[in-house]
């Protein structure tokens, strides 16, 4: 039989678990409505990016003075990833889901004869990857120090990217991230951003003025369509990443419920069994008399 | 011809402004252009500068440090990279663009000096003409 003072430890001990991670699951759906908001601010800009970058490439698609960054590098042979995950874990399946879909695609990747390269934003998807990959990383990002994820992060990135870019590291860059769809739901995704994928572009014909001319504005628009995608990407992985903190923590504080109950249960019994054996040596001494 | 049309200002992080405008006037990369109701189509990149947006009469005013406007006939946005109502530009947030721009300059590779020299010419010209001290570092 358990002893009587051990069992009340645990119950205390996993009381204060409890309480922890009541605790970060307010914590983590407090960040989440922020983190939430960000990405809903930040939507209009990317579309409008996206709408005009559309446009413009398709008007440009095809013909020889189509930039690197649109048409690419004529070669797919060296791939770049960059690895978005979380800074922390306690947070289900998050890191890790982001982690397995990177890795399923490098050993496609290694498989069909490419050059793969892991650049790595967050720490726990550089911890993950280095296991098997550690070969292949040639950077890291990191984003523990930041509170607010802003613009300026994002652009960090782009400029790091695309300066490997000029310099022909890589031919074809995929950003992976958790896209957030609601608290229980997070898709991890990969998203080709280097050579610009070109979308169905709906309208061709507004035809647009250029100032200073078509060239310099791709030029300056690229880099920062690249720029938009790795932020939204950023902020959707913020939420995604408190989402899913949340829910693991939920999970975690109704485990700790139930465990609570159960040896409060043990406990009970185990206390009145003390009493009744203590009352049966009572009695059977005092008829003894 | 309608005599106003739909005017939205954004940046990466959010929504400034979305309003009807009947005029906006927009500091682009080759000069300042004022948009009105009707405006040919064309897309320009943008310098720092002031942005004036006139909604009812009323003109608004933004500070604006690069970017870019989309021009149509029914309405105009700008997707500015860094953004702010005018009144709320103070003297710290101004240091911190220059700075930002000086920091660029300096580490700037030889070809794009002169952009960066450039962007950093504007950033100091639009902080005259707010009003503030500009408090350019020592090159």
């Amino acid at each position: 039989m358990p002893n009587l003072k051990d069992l009340k430890n645990r119950i205390t001990s996993v009381k204060n678990t409890r309480k922890i991670t009541k605790a970060m699951q307010m914590v983590a759906a407090a960040k989440l409505r922020r983190a939430q908001e960000a990405a809903e601010a930040a939507r209009p800009y990317a579309a409008r990016m996206e709408a005009v970058v559309n446009g413009l490439a398709t008007s440009v698609a095809g013909s020889d003075s189509a930039p690197r960054l649109l048409a690419g590098t004529g070669d797919d042979k060296v791939h770049l990833l960059v690895v978005m995950t979380g800074e922390r874990g306690l947070c289900g399946g998050f890191n890790s889901s982001i982690a397995r879909l990177a890795r399923t695609r490098i050993r496609e990747l290694t498989a069909q004869g490419k050059t793969v390269k892991i650049l790595t934003v967050g720490k726990k998807g550089r911890e993950q990857l280095r296991r098997d990959f550690s070969g292949l990383m040639i950077g890291h990002v990191d984003l523990s120090e930041v509170k607010r994820i802003g613009y300026g992060n994002a652009r960090s990135i782009a400029q790091d990217v695309l300066s490997r870019f000029d310099a022909g590291e890589f031919d074809v860059a995929t950003i992976f991230f958790s896209r957030f769809q609601s608290v229980m739901t997070q898709i991890p995704t990969a998203q080709q951003v280097i050579p610009a994928p070109v979308g169905e572009a709906a309208d061709v014909d507004t035809v647009y003025d250029y100032e200073p001319s078509e060239e310099a504005i791709l030029a300056d628009l690229l880099p920062r369509a690249v720029a938009t995608q790795i932020f939204t990407a950023l902020l959707e992985n913020n939420a995604s990443f408190n989402g899913a903190q949340m829910s693991a923590m939920d999970n975690a504080t109704r485990n700790a419920g139930e465990m609570i109950e159960k040896l409060t249960i043990e406990y009970n019994r185990s206390r009145q069994a003390v009493i009744t054996n203590e009352l049966i040596e009572i009695i059977s001494g005092a008829e003894a008399l | 011809m309608a005599d106003t049309m739909q005017f939205d200002l954004v940046s990466p992080e959010r929504k400034l402004l979305s309003a009807q405008a009947s005029e906006v006037q927009i500091p682009g990369a080759d000069g300042e252009l004022t948009a009105m109701p009707g405006h040919t189509p064309m897309i320009t990149t943008l310098r720092p500068g002031l942005l004036k947006v006139t909604v009812n009469g009323q003109v608004t005013e933004f500070a604006v440090t690069g970017g870019f406007a989309e021009i149509s006939p029914e309405g105009v946005s700008v997707l500015a990279e860094r953004s702010l109502p005018k009144p709320e530009v103070t003297q710290p947030v101004l240091d911190e663009w220059v700075a930002e721009a000086h920091k660029a300059h300096k580490e700037a590779h030889h070809t794009v000096v002169d952009d960066a020299a450039q962007m950093l010419a504007d950033m100091v010209a639009m902080g005259t003409h707010i009003g503030l001290d500009p408090n350019v570092p020592n090159f």
